[in-house]
């Protein structure tokens, strides 16, 4: 008892055949398009890895190359075949393989579907490495005079200015860290010598940020400095300024960025596995339906096509059972070697 | 004395004809081009424009949109007319329109070179619209609570970080206006009314610029207060100095922005202009060779095709004779519709005498 069966005379063949091809070249576009969405990923990630610590995971990335490379040689194999089903002689050379083929495309589809649920939650592990990255980044941000280190201030700025971010959580990140280098303070004046002594760490910390965290939609000329001190700006309270700095964190900027992009990039690999599961589809009615001709060089007469030879349940046992004989191969023949043993 | 005589078999003619209608469709191509780009330079200017006393620069796009229209529909018109050319049965449909469209896209094209020309000289007149637009915009920088001036702080300070400038021609330009509003000065203090004392205008000017001059790729943290006196920072030395804001100046930084765009979109016009004139000669063969084969009457035979029939100042000198004749009034002599009696009986006894003549 075949799933889903369905007659198929001799145009209707040529339809099908015909149809699967050209949705088999759209399916090779697809590929193109898996291909390039994981080349754009890994270079945005490339673009801000030091923003990351150069810690981020390009996992993703490679897997969506990768998958576009074999969407792309599995649907040009596959357009072949159905161009070639047209003429018996030509099919009679792929059909021994045609079988492990389409389960080979089942396979792809999974994993493809597998693929685009991954692309939904590595948003995850991408937020921790994005706040231990801009920690570190603010850190090192006065450090322009070590190598290695010297690009962080104006990556930083420059990331702060373009996301309209500042800071890891909120501005007040700037509070914590020194971002001022010890090159630039005058440790003679008292106000230095004395903030500096009233740290634990003999840090010189202070109420201020960078100006890169400015916000251009301020009425008023941007406060960095003493920001917490009503009394040091005029008409000023620090808790209702709403418009002077970004309020926005890095972090969270980021992630919303990166996380568009997986979003988008998910959903369209979920459109792609629709596609390849509808060619896949498409070529096992092709498949089947020249499998069931009576007569192979009789192209005029009527065939079946189907999904599955048998029903999902006993297609299910059998395949079980097959895989248990696999499994058993080893043992049956050395029992019948100790039983050929013993008669002689 | 033909002017670029040409001569076409048969064969020539219709493998010209072809070639000309896939020509004509890559300019309908180029036209669609042309229209992208006037499209493109309209946006580009409209972004900025608040930075612009005055959007007269905006006729350059629009010159570039509307010759583009113009081009998709000519050429798209000339290549049905060259598809049905190579049939002379074909051509005779068309042979009166075929005139007046050469003379069409002969000046259509000419319209082409004046755009490419418009957008290669438009660097002085947008050089002073900057300068004058900045200096306003810089002027009301602070008016943050006028309507109709309340955005241009923002505008201002995006312009000075995407451009990476600072100022009109360079950051001091900052130190001769007053960009902090009075709602965030402190009248009361010694020090505010003592600056704005010392000023003839009573502005309060100082030596200061907004933190959007700020460049990211100094060293040391921005600074942006007392810039006249570096020893009041801590190791303020020259190099901090050179650079720890954006040194150049925002008309230069924007002129050379639309000067790029503009020689770009200019040089792309003239390749389109020189494909243009070529596809013209191609068309103008085509008539000729066409009319003269009609006049021969043998659709199978040779034919000749020029752009002149006669030579340039013979041309000339008849069209100028068509415009001057235009303007007269009906010449009663040469017109025989007209019923003059006198006129016609002389010429009958005339005739009659010629007739006999002959007979005799």
């Amino acid at each position: 008892m075949a799933l889903m069966v369905v007659k198929f005379d001799l145009k209707k063949r040529v339809k099908l055949a015909q149809t699967v091809w050209f949705m088999y070249w759209f399916a090779v576009l697809a590929g193109i398009l898996v291909l390039s969405l994981g080349l754009f990923f890994k270079i945005e990630l490339r673009k801000r890895s030091e923003l990351m610590d150069n810690n981020e995971s390009h996992f993703l990335p490679n897997l969506l190359i990768l998958m576009g490379l074999i969407a792309c040689g599995i649907n040009a194999f596959g357009g072949k075949v159905c161009y070639d089903s047209l003429d018996p002689v030509k099919f009679a050379k792929w059909k021994p393989m045609l079988k492990y083929f389409l389960v080979f495309c089942v396979c792809f589809n999974g994993l493809l579907l597998l693929t685009s649920l991954l692309c939904f939650l590595m948003r995850i592990p991408l937020q921790f490495t994005l706040a231990e990255g801009i920690k570190n980044g603010m850190r090192y941000y006065k450090d322009t005079d070590t190598p290695g280190r010297c690009y962080m201030k104006r990556t930083l700025d420059l990331m702060q200015m373009e996301f309209r971010c500042c800071g890891n959580d909120n501005f007040r990140d700037w509070f914590e860290i020194q971002w001022v280098s010890n090159r630039y303070l005058d440790f003679s004046a008292k106000e230095v010598k004395d903030r500096i002594g009233s740290n634990v760490d003999g840090q010189y910390l202070m109420d201020g940020v960078p100006f890169s965290c400015c916000n251009p939609s301020s009425p008023r000329p941007c406060i960095q400095y003493q920001m917490t001190n009503n009394s040091a700006h005029y008409s000023y309270d620090h808790y209702t300024e709403e418009l002077n700095v970004w309020k926005k964190g890095c972090r969270d900027a980021l992630l919303s960025y990166y996380g568009g992009i997986m979003n988008t990039i998910g959903a369209l690999v979920v459109l792609v596995t629709m596609l390849e599961v509808a060619v896949t589809v498409g070529l096992q009615y092709v498949n089947s339906s020249l499998s069931t001709l009576a007569n192979p060089e009789e192209v005029e007469s009527e065939s079946e096509g189907y999904l599955l030879e048998k029903t999902v349940k006993e297609t299910f046992t059998d395949i079980m059972a097959k895989m248990k004989a696999m499994g058993k191969g080893g043992k049956v023949e050395e029992g019948g070697e100790e039983a050929v043993a013993t008669v002689s | 004395m033909s002017v670029g005589k040409v001569t076409f078999t048969k064969v020539e003619r219709e493998k010209l004809a072809e070639v000309l209608w896939l020509l004509n469709w890559i300019s309908v191509v180029t036209g669609a081009i042309l229209l992208g780009m006037g499209l493109f330079l309209k946006m580009e200017i409209q972004k900025w424009q608040e930075v612009m006393s005055e959007q007269g620069v905006l006729y350059v796009p629009h010159m570039l949109i509307t010759t583009g229209l113009a081009a998709c529909g000519i050429n798209f018109l000339g290549g049905k007319i060259c598809l049905d050319c190579a049939d002379t049965n074909k051509f005779l449909r068309w042979k009166l329109v075929m005139m007046p469209y050469v003379i069409c896209t002969f000046f259509f094209t000419a319209c082409i070179l004046a755009g490419a020309l418009m957008c290669y000289n438009i660097r002085s007149e947008l050089e002073e619209s900057l300068f004058l637009g900045l200096r306003y915009s810089m002027l009301y920088y602070k008016d943050t609570d006028t309507p109709g001036r309340c955005y241009l702080k923002r505008m201002l300070d995006l312009l000075q970080i995407h451009f990476q400038c600072c100022g009109n021609t360079g950051y001091k330009d900052w130190f001769q206006i007053q960009w902090i509003s009075y709602r965030y000065l402190d009248l009361r203090s010694m020090a505010v009314v003592d600056r704005l004392r010392n000023n003839v205008e009573g502005k309060f000017l100082m030596d200061s610029v907004p933190f959007s001059c700020c460049s990211p790729l100094s060293p040391r943290p921005c600074i942006q207060q007392q810039l006249n006196r570096p020893l009041a920072h801590f190791n303020f030395d020259q190099q901090s100095q050179h650079l720890n804001l954006w040194r150049k100046g925002c008309r230069q930084a924007l002129l050379d922005h639309y000067t790029i765009i503009m020689q770009s979109i200019s040089l792309i016009v003239l390749l389109i202009w020189l494909f243009e004139l070529l596809v013209l000669t191609g068309v103008r063969y085509l008539q000729t060779a066409m009319e003269n084969v009609i006049r021969v009457g043998d659709p199978e035979s040779e034919s000749e095709g020029w752009i002149l029939e006669n030579s340039l100042a013979e041309t000339a000198r008849s069209n100028f004779n068509i415009i001057k004749n235009l303007g007269k009034c009906y010449q009663v002599d040469n017109d025989p519709n007209i019923n003059v009696p006198a006129m016609i009986a002389e010429q009958e006894i005339h005739s009659e005498q010629v007739q006999v003549q002959r007979t005799s």
